[in-house]
């Protein structure tokens, strides 16, 4: 359902509200998320940065659809996504999200294209189709002549790269990257950069957790935590977005 | 929805990944098939032979013997004592009874037969010609006993191979005269080699008219009537007439008892199948203990791969699909262990058929059936419980599972 009037942006590709996440830490309950409130347009590009602990990788997996929050609301695509049960999420994640992580997660005895592979596959798509589609991802991904290689014959950044292939093989609307580079040198951090700015440019919504200021600050949207709570969000290039800032202009 | 055929390729490249795990548990299911499907097939063999035995006597057959024990149920008496004898005309009195089509009278004992210089002590067998028929007993050559009236004799045999082989070698035997202590008669054909059955080996045997052997053994009584019946049907209605004829021949006493085969048989049979079905319990335990190793099995193949499912649920497999994979994965197993069981203790009962011959082991097919119901069965129970438990967990623990290391 959606709720009339609580704002205007109705379109917009999220939007989050209200939202709370703790975690019991031994006794300690810790507020990994306090109260955000968020909206991001379609085709943005979102850097997310702030001290470690401050709930980034929280932030990251709710809008991801890998945890739900205690509670408060978030909209994907228009789709009330809190009430939702654990398998229709599954399928959400399938067709509108790609993830990549810090440490790749690729599956050790499956070839490099056969990672990218893997969400057709679980979307049961024929494997004729799979091959139409995957043929111009790899070529995109410049790993051609890599393509029928096992992870661990894989470089780093290359490893990155098949890891992005499987989360745009579906075609997703928001790509989320936890520390894409956190594990690369900075010369294949750099072209794993590009591409991922390459595909936001083609129209994917991009939303990269760094602790890399430099990386953080190519984004045109940055927004900044602290203790579970967005202290500064900074939009300066693009336009089409509107900030919901608690705080504004921290450092 | 996940391709069934992606799905299996998905399962048989875990499986090849982990070749250790893989190679316990087909062992271990196969060793527990094997069992089931080796010892069911011995224990099987072992009974479908004393039916074989049984089943030359054929299932509408009655056999009256002298002498009658009060028994309530359980094996007949097998040795007339300190009763009347059954004579020859009470056999052919029960040729009267419609049901009855034909009787064999059979005379037993021990006597030296010589040839020349050659002589040997044997088993003879005192009968009609209805014996042969009653009996299944074929000939290689020559004639069976003429078809004579019960009480006359006539100086003809019928022998055995082996008996041929030992009295005559290599030169023929038909139309010889062979002499039985001191009674002489003239072979007129010899049996075929497959002459076993209720532990009387024919090959040894000599078989003479029934007159004949009781003037040789010097009795009034035969040591057993075989009364071959038209129709199984009936079967008590039948005793009760024979043993109603009996009673009024012999003064009012009923002194002969009337088995069936079947009868017989049925108490081997039950005996036997009780041991088969032992047998296959035991074999049943190995592959509940297998069944067991594969939940193990899967359980720390779900914690070394949680990372993995993490992994397909943020990829946007459902908990299902998860589930569906392992269980897969584990049934699979089971059913190639079943297969290389199965094959395994096939190759190892065709080795002891070679071995032998005369027994059929060989496993029924429902207790294959079942082992492959059962394996296939455990690999799927023991692997549901953990998958499941992977299946559930929520997609950010099991990813965060392999950051956490
Ligand atoms: N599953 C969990 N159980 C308990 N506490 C958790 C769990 N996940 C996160 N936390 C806590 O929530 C807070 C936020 O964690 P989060 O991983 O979001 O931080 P982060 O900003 O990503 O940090 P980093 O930069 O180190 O990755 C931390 O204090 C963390 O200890
Ligand atoms: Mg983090």
């Amino acid at each position: 359902m959606k709720a009339a009037g609580i704002n205007p942006t109705a379109d917009a590709l999220i939007r989050v509200q209200g939202v709370n996440k703790t975690f019991l830490l031994g006794d300690e309950p810790v507020h990994a998320l306090n109260n955000i409130g968020l909206s991001i347009q379609a085709g943005e590009y979102l850097s997310v940065m702030g001290p470690s602990g401050s709930g980034k990788s929280t932030l990251l997996n709710m809008l991801g659809l890998l945890d739900v929050p205690d509670n408060g609301q978030y909209w994907l695509n228009g789709a009330d996504t809190v009430p939702m049960s654990e398998e229709q999420r599954a399928v959400y994640r399938r067709r509108h999200i790609g993830f990549v992580f810090q440490s790749y997660h690729l599956i050790p005895r499956l070839s490099a294209s056969e990672n990218i592979e893997l969400p057709l596959i679980l979307a049961g798509i024929a494997p004729a189709e799979r091959k139409r589609r995957l043929a111009p991802v790899i070529e995109r991904l410049g790993l051609g002549s890599r393509a029928g290689h096992l992870p661990n014959q894989l470089s780093g950044g290359q490893r990155q790269r098949v890891a992005i292939g499987r989360a745009i093989i579906m075609k997703p609307r928001l790509l989320l990257a936890d520390e894409p580079t956190g594990n690369l040198d900075s010369q294949s951090g750099a072209e794993v950069v590009q591409l991922l700015e390459e595909l936001n440019a083609d129209g994917i919504t991009l939303i990269v957790v760094t602790h890399d200021a430099d990386l953080g600050r190519r984004a045109s949207r940055r927004i900044r935590m602290v203790d579970g709570v967005i202290v500064s969000d900074d939009c300066t290039h693009y336009s089409g977005s509107e900030s919901r800032t608690d705080q504004s202009d921290a450092p | 929805m996940i391709r069934t055929r992606d799905q299996l390729n998905f399962s048989i490249r875990a499986l090849l990944r982990q070749r250790f795990r893989t190679l316990m548990q087909l062992i271990a299911m196969s060793i527990g098939v094997l069992a089931v499907v080796l010892l069911t097939g011995l224990g099987e063999g072992a009974r479908q032979y004393v039916l074989g035995e049984f089943s030359v006597l054929g299932k509408d057959i009655l056999i009256m013997l002298p002498g009658r024990k009060e028994t309530s149920g359980g094996m007949p008496p097998m040795t007339g004592e300190g009763t009347r004898d059954i004579t020859l005309q009470d056999a052919q009195s029960l040729l009267r009874l419609p049901e009855v089509e034909r009787i064999a009278p059979l005379v037993v004992g021990n006597a030296e037969i010589s040839r020349g210089a050659r002589s040997r002590e044997t088993l003879v067998l005192g009968t009609n010609n209805a014996f042969f028929d009653i009996r299944h007993i074929q000939l290689a050559r020559g004639q069976i006993l003429p078809d004579l009236p019960l009480d006359q004799p006539s100086p003809v045999c019928v022998i055995g191979t082996t008996l041929k082989q030992e009295l005559f070698a290599a030169e023929p035997a038909l139309g010889q005269w062979v002499g039985i202590d001191t009674y002489r008669c003239r072979v007129i054909g010899i049996l075929t080699d497959s002459g076993t059955g209720l532990g009387m080996n024919m090959s040894e045997a000599l078989i003479m008219p029934v007159a004949s052997s009781m003037q040789l053994f010097n009795t009034e009584g035969v040591f057993r009537v075989m009364i071959d019946v038209r129709s199984a049907m009936g079967m008590g209605v039948l005793s009760r007439q024979i043993e109603d004829i009996m009673r009024e021949r012999h003064d009012g006493q009923l002194d002969v008892t009337l088995i069936t085969p079947d009868s017989l048989l049925k108490a081997f049979d039950s005996i036997l199948s009780v041991l088969t079905f032992a047998i296959a319990g035991i074999g049943a335990i190995s592959l509940f203990v297998a069944g067991v190793l594969i939940m193990n099995m899967t359980l720390i193949t779900v914690s070394q791969r949680t990372a993995e499912i993490g992994l397909l649920k943020a990829l946007g497999a459902s908990s299902r699909e998860v589930r569906q994979l392992f269980v897969t994965e584990a049934v699979m197993l089971s059913l190639f262990g079943a297969l290389l069981g199965t094959l395994l203790a096939e190759m190892l009962l065709w080795l002891v058929r070679m071995q032998y011959p005369d027994i059929p082991f060989a496993a029924p097919l429902w207790a294959t059936a079942a082992a492959t119901a059962i394996a296939v069965g455990c690999g799927f129970l023991f692997s549901w419980i953990p998958a499941s438990r992977a299946a559930q967990m929520a997609p950010v623990t099991a990813l965060q599972h392999q950051n956490g290391k």
